[in-house]
């Protein structure tokens, strides 16, 4: 847990000698706290409280990487609720594969390839989780390998069987699923070998903070956390204090992320028992069903869960050109919150029919949060044409409000002298209707 | 290593609020319904159980829209145009209580009429939206809730602008107000201040805190409500009352569930897409303290009332 200005003080050797450039220890350690300055600035810290010093600058969950040839990352996070700072590392969405399905190929390139654009951003799931049931593991796991880039969570307790698998993925970090308290000396033993990760399964917190220390001895400090339990009430509860002993209780035995498997009763359930674990506090979600839908609903979903608060997605504001506009080609104004733009660009691109959009800077604000804020009035809107020099692309001054502000349409006539302000539909589903039949 | 699990103990909890008059309270509901009374965040059984679980409403219009998705015009069928028997459906759909919502197009008499023709339908309790036009809810709200007296309905939808004609018919004749406020603590807290000001009893209030669908600004909602319900569980008396919240009107609203083409491929099947929208968008405020849930689709109805009677199961 991060120190306070005052405990750090008690760590510095409190002469103020002033040869950190500060006035005092304590003037320094209130830096220190807000990591403003470098602790090697002071030259008299003692080695013992350097160690402590550092010991709490650790986060408090820890931030676990797989590697492929992409990589997905958990852990690292600071709070239990997304408007105390932010949630950082989304959590991995993985497609689970049986070694004995004769699809299994098939399945894992279709999820492979698939490939959602949401505001602007490319969304895909993010690998693999390849389970020994009983067929060619080892064949399973050079299968999915062939076909995809992503990492992998191998699911198997033989050592032996997981140690062949591994040896075929050089290079990489990977995840095992998973080790109890009787086979984890083993099951650490290949972690170690091939730098995997280790999930680990307990049946209480105790429990698991024997077995994280026992694993952290044999020399792996990667792990991942299973917290069992038997409904979405139980594994709220269990997500919940997982959580909380982390970040609140600075539990550094239970500073791991967790995973999750949605697909526990069914393709019908497993759209909300995968929603939860995304909305609390999953490192990572494994899914048995995959389905385009239910990938872009769950993918949008943990982008808007995963969304820094103190900013809105955006776009920069400025002329954009759609469908190739030219000089007699219609001028559309909206703001630049990242959803209002691409609801817009989206219709018109749609459409095929060619159109300059003029996004203004509304500080990330959809039409109406910007109008009622106060950052989307006519100043602003005329300052943006004049800015972008609009009427130098066209050769009719028009511009078109959305609906939703008619209402400026007549301070907007007197800031823009000489332009006709029209206004458009409310939603941009009917901009191309409009586009056609009105304007022209 | 023994560990001991952080429970949270709060000074403050949340009001229960009570709908639908029986005959006792002279009304003709076949029972009332109560939500609230929450003392920790939600589901949480290790620190307290859920005293009373989230239901369901099921919208439906005085008249059949034009601008509902086609998947809900092909789901209700011929029963859009008759209020009485959509809400009849509604309940055989599971609903816990209807949501009717009144349109511009009706009259004073329209209104009253109508909400007495579903009110002999089902024995749910009844929420009543006016059009959404401040006029106009007064106008038809003010009526409804003079020829309802005793039935405890919930009508809505007051924001700052328009409360005080429809809080003080409520006041009146023994209704509960929906108070709805843009997505912030501090004017969720006002307009209760305001409405209680006028005398209107808190225990006759629910928060309509607003909401986003899954990708038009969900985040912000579940936000807002997370923060309410923290907020009264720490002891802030003006927030301590139960949500209510309309994931199936905003939902519906985005292009992923109202049309089926000329959308990317990657969106995937239209109806599950649709229902999927519907029900994370439900689950998310669910997650976050709503206690009425606002739904329009059955399958969605069917799975977030599965997704709460999970939670609640200890
Ligand atoms: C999310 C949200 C917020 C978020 C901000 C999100 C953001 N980054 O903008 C937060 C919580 C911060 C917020 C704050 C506020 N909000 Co707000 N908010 C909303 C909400 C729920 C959704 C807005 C949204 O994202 N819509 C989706 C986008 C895509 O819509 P859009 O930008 O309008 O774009 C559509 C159309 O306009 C059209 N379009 C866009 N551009 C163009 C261009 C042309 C040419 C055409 C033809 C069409 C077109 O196409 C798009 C899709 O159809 C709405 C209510 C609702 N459910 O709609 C309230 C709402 C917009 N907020 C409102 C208010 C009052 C506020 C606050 C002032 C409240 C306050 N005092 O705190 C603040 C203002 C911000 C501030 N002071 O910092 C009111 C506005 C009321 C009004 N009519 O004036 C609303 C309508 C809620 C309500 N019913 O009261 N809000
Ligand atoms: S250099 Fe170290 S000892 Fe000297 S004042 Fe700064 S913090 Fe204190």
């Amino acid at each position: 847990m991060a120190l306070s200005g005052i405990q750090i003080y008690k760590l510095l050797p409190q002469t103020n000698c002033k040869e950190c450039g500060f006035p005092t220890c304590l003037a320094f350690a209130m830096k220190l706290a807000a990591k403003q300055v470098e602790l090697g600035s002071c030259p008299y810290v003692s080695d013992a409280s350097k160690k402590q010093l550092a010991e709490s600058a650790a986060p408090p969950i820890r931030l676990i990487t797989l590697k492929a040839g992409t990589e997905v990352k958990a852990g690292n996070e600071v709070v239990m609720f997304r408007h105390e700072k932010t949630f950082y590392n989304k959590p991995g969405l993985f497609v689970r594969v049986k070694a004995s399905d004769p699809e299994l190929a098939a399945k894992a390139a279709k999820a492979d390839a698939y490939k959602v654009n949401y505001v602007g951003m490319d969304f895909t799931v993010d690998g693999f989780a390849v389970e020994a049931d009983g067929g060619d593991f080892v064949g399973a796991v050079k299968a999915v390998r062939n076909m995809t880039r992503r990492p992998l969570i191998l699911i198997a307790d033989d050592a032996a069987l997981l140690d062949s698998a591994l040896s075929l993925l050089a290079g990489e970090s990977a995840l095992i699923y998973a080790a109890n308290s009787s086979n984890y000396e083993a099951l650490a033993d290949v972690a170690k070998k091939y730098k995997a990760a280790l999930v680990l399964k307990a049946d209480s917190f105790d429990a698991f903070a024997d077995l994280t220390q026992k694993v952290q001895a044999k020399g792996v400090e990667d792990m991942v956390l299973d917290l069992g339990g038997k409904n979405l009430g139980e594994w709220l509860a269990r997500s919940t204090q997982a959580r909380r002993l982390a970040i609140k209780a600075n539990q550094r035995a239970l500073g791991y992320p967790t995973i999750f498997f949605a697909g526990q009763s069914g393709p019908e359930k497993e759209a909300v028992y995968a929603a939860q674990a995304i909305a609390k506090y999953a490192g990572f979600v494994v899914l048995d069903t995959f389905t385009p839908e239910l990938a872009y609903a769950l993918l949008v979903l943990r982008e808007n869960i995963y969304t820094d608060p103190q900013k809105p997605i955006q776009v920069q504001p400025g002329i954009y050109e759609i469908n190739s506009p030219n000089a007699d080609s219609p001028v559309l104004v909206t703001t630049n919150f990242s959803i209002t733009y691409f609801s817009v660009a989206n219709e018109v691109e749609g459409s095929g029919l060619p159109a300059w959009l003029v996004v203004t800077d509304a500080e990330g604000m959809s039409v109406l949060t910007a109008w009622a804020a106060g950052k989307f009035d006519a100043e602003r809107i005329a300052k943006a044409i004049k800015g972008f020099d609009v009427a130098s692309k066209i050769n009719k001054k028009r511009i078109v409000l959305p609906g939703h502000v008619a209402v400026l349409s007549g301070e907007l006539e007197e800031e823009l002298a000489g332009w006709e302000i029209r206004v458009g539909p409310r939603e941009a589903v009917d901009l191309p209707a409009f586009m056609k039949q009105v304007l022209n | 290593m023994p560990i001991e699990i952080p429970k949270d103990k709060w000074p403050g909890s949340i009001k229960k609020v009570t709908l639908g008059g029986t005959s006792a309270e002279g009304g003709t509901r076949a029972k009332s319904v109560t939500v609230g009374g929450e003392t920790t965040l939600p589901y949480l059984h290790f620190e307290a159980p859920t005293p009373n679980k989230p239901l369901i409403a099921i919208e439906i219009k005085s008249h059949k829209p034009d601008d509902w998705s086609p998947l809900l015009a092909e789901i209700w069928g011929d029963a859009m145009n008759d209020p009485a028997r959509w809400a009849q459906k509604a309940e055989e759909a599971g609903a816990d209580l209807i949501v009717l919502a009144l349109t511009l197009a009706d009259s004073p008499d329209d209104a009253v009429k109508v909400v007495k023709s579903v009110l002999g339908a089902t024995g749910l309790p009844l929420i009543v939206w006016g059009p959404g036009q401040a006029e106009k809810d007064n106008d038809l709200l003010v009526p409804v809730a003079e020829a309802t007296k005793g039935e405890k309905l919930m009508l809505g939808i007051c924001e700052d602008k328009n409360y005080r004609t429809i809080v003080a018919a409520a006041m009146a004749n023994g209704h509960v107000i929906q108070a709805r406020t843009p997505m912030d603590v501090n004017l969720a807290k006002q307009l209760n201040i305001l409405i209680t000001d006028m005398g209107l009893p808190a225990d006759r209030i629910m928060m309509d805190p607003t909401t986003g669908a899954l990708g038009y600004g969900i985040e912000y909602g579940y936000s807002v409500m997370e923060r309410l319900r923290l907020a009264a569980l720490q002891g802030d008396a003006m927030t301590q009352l139960p949500m209510i919240v309309t994931p199936g009107f905003e939902a519906w609203k985005a292009k992923e569930s109202k049309v089926g083409e000329g959308v990317p491929e990657a969106w995937g099947d239209w109806k599950a897409r649709a229902i999927h929208w519907e029900t994370l968008t439900a689950i998310a405020l669910v997650e976050s303290g709503a206690d009425i849930i606002v739904l329009r689709h059955p399958e969605s109805v069917k799975r977030v009332k599965d997704t709460i009677e999970e939670l609640v199961t200890v």
